[in-house]
């Protein structure tokens, strides 16, 4: 175990900060520490979703992600997505289908999600599937979320 | 939906759903209180033994330690807790029960060092026999887990048995009538075998966590509990402390599913608090959890007899639950599995009798269903497997023997509040029975019906606001299932407000009144009555004031939509109360559900599981696919349509974890599977493309409005649908969950073989 101290620059939700943070550090917890306790720790093990934040634009789980990682990048997390005072196109969507219930998943999910429009901005089905196999939803069965992501995947094509 | 109601029947808005898609929504694991610190557990790697010492010195000396706290550094105060029996520790005290078991507590100023410390904590144990299997611990030379009994505490709201306890036996219940040997004798046929329905790990996604601390003599606890007032009863039983001065609150909980239910970090949380004099957090990780609680496995003997035309006329089930190193609630689950393993059939004779045994291995406690669907899976499948030998289709072999509305399932029970016949004709409509499968699918289904509820003691509270809004506060949890906007509904309804005038406070024991449990899908019946009375209670004290305001008799004031009338002159809830305070104030109504009058006659109401599926099977690989699914979401009224279906696929989903890939499995002392990876829960790719949600609304239920209750009725057919349409689909009905490629495909190869022979 090292206690070796570092200094890491990186953009959080659009605002540059410089963090002192240890080597062993992970992302989640040095989020959270901030205050930004959207992203959840579950399975710490990246196969649940719950933590998923964006790491130049990709989504990442941040409970295997090192703190140290973030130096010179760009981090978005789920309380930026409001930072306007307007709600994400996902978000609204994933309220429309009331395509969540306990809510623990669902800030890694929208981050999930958003990653992937960002990526496809037509995804079919399949593919909306596919992309959320690395989110997992105890609540729901999942169908809710599905079609809130392709409602939103509209949504935006047509914004 | 009736004209007459407004609120109730639509789906709203969830009121939590901004929080939730914010990530501002705070569970426990979101919340800090100031000077807290950080408890991790130092856990058993033997299954049985004795604990000879335990070395502290090496992990006191990490930097930032504050105690390591053990069951013997905390005497004489009491360790154990469990709402059935006290038997339960919080630290292993003397002996350790099972592999992971909580032995010490290391509390530190970071989460880090408190894991550092722990892994210094040196355990010399004495080691002693284990038996990891329920029927090797029925066995006479098996080694007791449990030589000093605790006495039960005798609650008379749970049905936990009154059997004698012998040997491992840590509850036993049976269910008896009608002479079965007789029946089975005359019987044209008696079907007969063994079922295994799995281990489960619920994984609700928030692991279980706390925070305690002791502020002005009270314990303050934060926690994920689903029954914060029966977690409240057991931190006082261990600290001597009167119900009013310990106080459980839970925020949102990151899933429940019956995981959370009844104690589980509390109290390492607040011993760690009680010795350092800080608050304390303890948050698991998910192998923690797993460690924690699980849900009974059951191996199910049954046989049952028919006539040739199909008539049921026996029915005899000899179950063991592996119910693990401590009592917890498996003495529920037990008797529940009794009620519930044979059906919603009108059977002339019935002999049940379910021992739920302790093991060196996780204890179990409450899971969704909640031994119906360990039952469904023999007493289902048993009737799919009769209709095939009787040669009669398995719709009308239920058709012919299952309950009829009114009409008792268990003597001296309340009748079934429901239509099981037309439920099942809809259910089966729906999967396309009776026409012609593809080869390589099948269709299956079920019905269940279970004494759902719990016992019905619920209290609620209702403010009227100076400006004619209301505020509701009531003790149940918020899971995600929905409760504080189906309860807004309720409120909103009954005093003729828009339901953005409403709020609800809940789940805190320091200030909302008394909720027995959330749990046996009870909320939106029992806390909706509750609020009801309530609610009546608050529009009595309107029209009492407007009456003196007025100087009239009460019979000259009559209640409207939104307010009342006084002569004829309509006055608005914020006129009544201006009137009558001057200024500001407000008016308060309580109201309860108790074991009384209607709620007298037990259970308050039945919960049904209607639920089919339509699967393909790859006969080369054993994998089976999901085609299609149903439910029948027979709940009276849908107060909001959207949750209830929230509810049944949720439900139904879980129970297809549990029939494809779900199972906890011990490889030797220690579990082969601890962690998500290893136990595989159903991901998106897992759910059907067809998905056909059905709603019945009958306003036949004793809820408000005409409602009972939706959550785990989804589920508890799932397990034998799956099975017997695989079943249909292979050639041979699969007995034991969960249908993995390989024993799917091993399966198929014994049916390819025994034709061949």
């Amino acid at each position: 175990m090292s206690d070796t101290r570092t200094t890491v620059t990186g953009r959080i939700n659009g605002r540059e900060q410089t963090l002192q943070i240890d080597n062993a550090d992970l992302l989640l917890d040095v989020l959270r520490e901030l205050g930004l306790r959207g992203a959840k720790p579950s399975c710490e093990m990246e196969v649940c979703g719950a933590c998923t934040v964006q790491l130049d634009g990709l989504p990442v789980s941040a409970c295997t992600t090192l703190a140290a990682e973030i130096d010179g990048r760009e981090v978005e997390t789920i309380e930026h997505l409001d930072a306007d005072g307007t709600l994400h196109p996902v978000q609204e969507a994933f309220l429309r289908h009331s395509a969540l219930q306990c809510g623990f998943c669902t800030p890694g999910m929208v981050m999930t999600a958003k990653a992937l429009l960002e990526q496809d901005p037509d995804p079919s089905r399949e593919d909306v599937v596919h992309w959320l196999e690395g989110s997992i939803c105890r609540c729901t069965g999942y169908a809710t979320i599905i079609d809130a992501v392709l409602d939103a995947a509209e949504v935006m094509r047509r914004a | 939906m009736p004209d007459e109601l407004k609120v109730v029947g639509r789906s709203v808005p969830r009121v939590d759903g901004p929080a939730k898609v914010t990530g501002r929504a705070p569970y426990a694991l979101d919340l800090t209180v100031p000077g807290m610190v950080h408890g991790v557990a130092v856990r058993s790697e033997r299954a049985h033994a004795r604990i000879v010492s335990i070395d502290v010195e090496a992990a006191e000396a990490v930097p930032e330690v504050l105690a390591v706290v053990t069951a013997a550094s905390v005497a004489p105060l009491e360790v154990r807790f469990g709402h059935v029996a006290r038997d339960h520790p919080a630290l292993a005290s003397g002996r350790v029960m099972y592999h992971g078991e909580p032995v010490a507590l290391v509390v530190a100023r970071t989460p880090r060092a408190a894991a550092r410390a722990a892994r210094l904590v040196r355990v010399d144990y004495d080691e002693l026999d284990a038996v990891i299997d329920a029927e090797a611990a029925l066995q006479a030379d098996a080694p007791l887990l449990h030589p000093d009994r605790v006495a039960p505490l005798g609650d008379a709201g749970l049905d936990a048995g009154t059997a004698a306890l012998t040997g491992n036996l840590c509850a036993e219940s049976t269910v008896d009538w009608g002479d079965v040997d007789t029946a089975m004798a005359a019987a044209d046929l008696v079907v007969e075998g063994e079922y295994r329905y799995p281990m489960l790990y619920g994984y609700a996604m928030e692991p279980y966590n706390a925070i305690a601390s002791f502020e002005e003599g009270t314990l303050v606890v934060h926690s994920t509990a689903q029954h914060p007032y029966m977690v409240r009863e057991d931190l006082a039983r261990m600290f001597g402390l009167p119900l009013a001065r310990v106080r459980v609150v839970v925020p949102y909980v990151g899933g429940g599913y019956g995981t959370k239910s009844y104690t589980k970090v509390e109290p390492l949380a607040a011993l760690g608090a009680w010795v350092t004099g800080h608050p304390v957090r303890v948050a698991l990780s998910v192998e923690e959890s797993m460690l924690t609680t699980r849900s009974d496995g059951a191996q199910i003997r049954a046989r049952s007899g028919f006539a040739a035309d199909g008539t049921l006329l026996a029915r005899e089930f000899d179950i063991i639950m592996d119910s693990g190193a401590y009592t917890d609630n498996s003495p529920v689950v037990c008797a529940k599995l009794a009620n519930r393993c044979f059906g919603p059939y009108r059977v002339s004779a019935v002999r049940v009798r379910v021992r739920s045994v302790f093991t060196n291995t996780v204890p179990a406690s409450s899971l969704r269903g909640f031994g119906a669907p360990q039952g469904a899976l023999a007493g289902e499948l048993q009737m799919d497997e009769a209709a095939q030998r009787l040669s009669i289709d398995p719709v009308q072999l239920r058709l012919r023997n299952v309950v009829a509305p009114g009409k008792e399932i268990l003597p001296g029970k309340r009748g079934i509040d429901a239509d099981l016949a037309e439920d099942l004709r809809m259910l089966t409509t729906s999967l396309g029975w009776g026409a012609p499968s593809e080869p390589g699918t099948g269709i299956g289904f079920g019905l269940t019906a279970s004494d759902a509820g719990a016992h019905p003691t619920s209290v609620a509270m209702v403010r009227l606001h100076a400006d004619g809004s209301a505020s509701a506060a009531v003790g149940a949890t918020e899971l995600g299932q929905g409760s504080r906007t189906v309860l807004s509904q309720i409120v909103a309804e009954c005093l003729g407000l828009p339901f953005e005038r409403v709020a609800i406070l809940a789940a805190d024991t320091g200030a909302t009144p008394y909720e027995r449990t959330t749990g046996a899908s009870r909320t939106t019946t029992l806390v909706g009555r509750s609020l009801q009375a309530a609610c009546a209670d608050v529009r009595r004290r309107v029209r009492e004031v407007a009456a003196e305001v007025a100087g009239v008799e009460a019979s000259a004031v009559a209640d409207l939509p939104d307010g009342v009338s006084v002569n004829g002159e309509r006055w608005d809830y914020a006129q009544v109360m201006s009137r009558w305070f001057g200024a500001g104030g407000e008016l308060v109504g309580v109201g309860e559900v108790r074991r009384a009058g209607e709620f007298q006659s037990m259970p308050p109401f039945w919960e049904i599981g209607a639920s089919g599926v339509v699967v393909d099977v790859d006969a080369e690989t054993g994998v089976v696919s999901l085609l299609q699914l149903t439910t029948v979401g027979d709940v009276g009224i849908a107060i909001n349509p959207v949750l209830v279906h929230g509810q049944d696929l949720g439900a139904a989903t879980m129970g297809l974890g549990a029939a494809l890939s779900e199972g906890l499995v011990y490889d030797g002392e220690a579990l082969a599977n601890p962690n998500v990876v290893d136990y595989r829960v159903p991901r998106s790719s897992d759910v059907p493309a067809r998905l056909e949600l059905l709603l019945v609304e009958r306003r036949d239920g004793i809820g408000p409005f005409g409602a009972k209750g939706s959550g785990e009725g989804a589920l508890n057919p799932i397990g034998s649908a799956v099975a017997a349409a695989v079943g249909r689909a292979i050639g041979v009905f699969p007995h034991e969950l969960p249908l993995t490629p390989e024993r799917v495909w091993r399966l198929a190869q014994e049916r390819v073989a025994d034709v061949r022979t």
